[in-house]
């Protein structure tokens, strides 16, 4: 087993350890937390899978603007403490969690119909050639320019109803 | 690596979608749906080394769109916590407040 199949399975199992955390921790400020902890780990498996620009991005993106905005949000809505626990019973834990297990097998079932070995490793080969912003950079704007377009209205869009949303009535 | 990394983004979003049927806190619910988007995302970054560019494009979209989601629907519990002062999505019964 070689380095980056160690470091793998390092990330991978912090991921899943934390996710668990996350959806089981009474305070919202903890789960915000261990949510924050899986992301960075997600971070680290995209780096190891040839993605090094969505690997800063997901730092940014997720882990800078998103879960501040999940930080703030809980913080202003004064949710950080006396917390009542809101895990629901446990017969719900049991129908949850075998519906879980029934998703988590047709998953594996239909993931695995992946065949196992890549034939070529197209992407180290493309990034070498163009570096790691410019590989993405690239094809983005050439074939997908309507696409980005329609992204930034929808930016647009989000923040101007995320303002009318939250805006207190007069 | 390509299926342990499938298998990872699996169990990554099972824990997600049973994190949003047992929690209660609609705060933990939207975090659950965060875990999903990830997970789909590493299924793309995964399968895009040898289907080409393409998944790692599509990831960049569906950041895009989770960070508008995350803004609305942060700002939507906002306004609902006005009204009802809790978070538990029990007391969430009606579409007009």
């Amino acid at each position: 087993m070689d380095l980056s199949q160690l470091v793998f399975y390092l990330c991978a199992g912090l991921a899943v350890a934390s996710s668990v955390l996350m959806i089981t921790r009474k305070n919202p400020v903890y789960s915000a937390m261990f949510l924050v902890l899986t992301l960075f780990s997600l971070a680290a498996i995209y780096v190891l899978l040839n993605a090094h620009f969505l690997a800063a991005l997901q730092v940014l993106v997720y882990a800078g603007a998103i879960l501040v905005l999940f930080l703030f949000v809980i913080m202003l809505l004064n949710l950080g403490h006396d917390v009542e626990p809101d895990v629901r019973p446990l017969i719900a834990w049991v129908f949850g969690g075998g519906l879980g297990l029934v998703l988590l097998a047709e998953l594996v079932v239909a993931l695995r119909t992946v065949e196992a070995t890549p034939g070529v490793d197209l992407l180290s080969v493309w990034f070498q050639e163009k570096g790691a912003v410019a590989g993405v950079a690239e094809p983005l704007f050439r074939t997908q320019l309507i696409a980005v377009e329609v992204a930034g209205l929808l930016l647009l869009v989000a923040m101007v109803g995320a303002v009318v949303l939250a805006k207190r009535k007069s | 690596m390509l299926q342990e990394s499938l298998a990872l983004s699996g169990i990554l979003f099972s824990i997600g979608v049973v994190g949003v049927l047992l929690r209660r806190n609609v705060i933990v619910i939207f975090m659950s749906i965060e875990l999903m988007l990830n997970a789909v995302n590493l299924t793309f970054v995964a399968l895009s080394r040898s289907a080409g560019i393409e998944g790692q494009l599509f990831v960049i979209f569906v950041m895009t769109v989770a960070a508008a989601e995350a803004a609305i629907g942060l700002a939507i519990i906002i306004s609902i916590f006005r009204h009802y002062e809790s978070v538990d999505i029990r007391k969430f019964r009606l579409l007009r407040w």
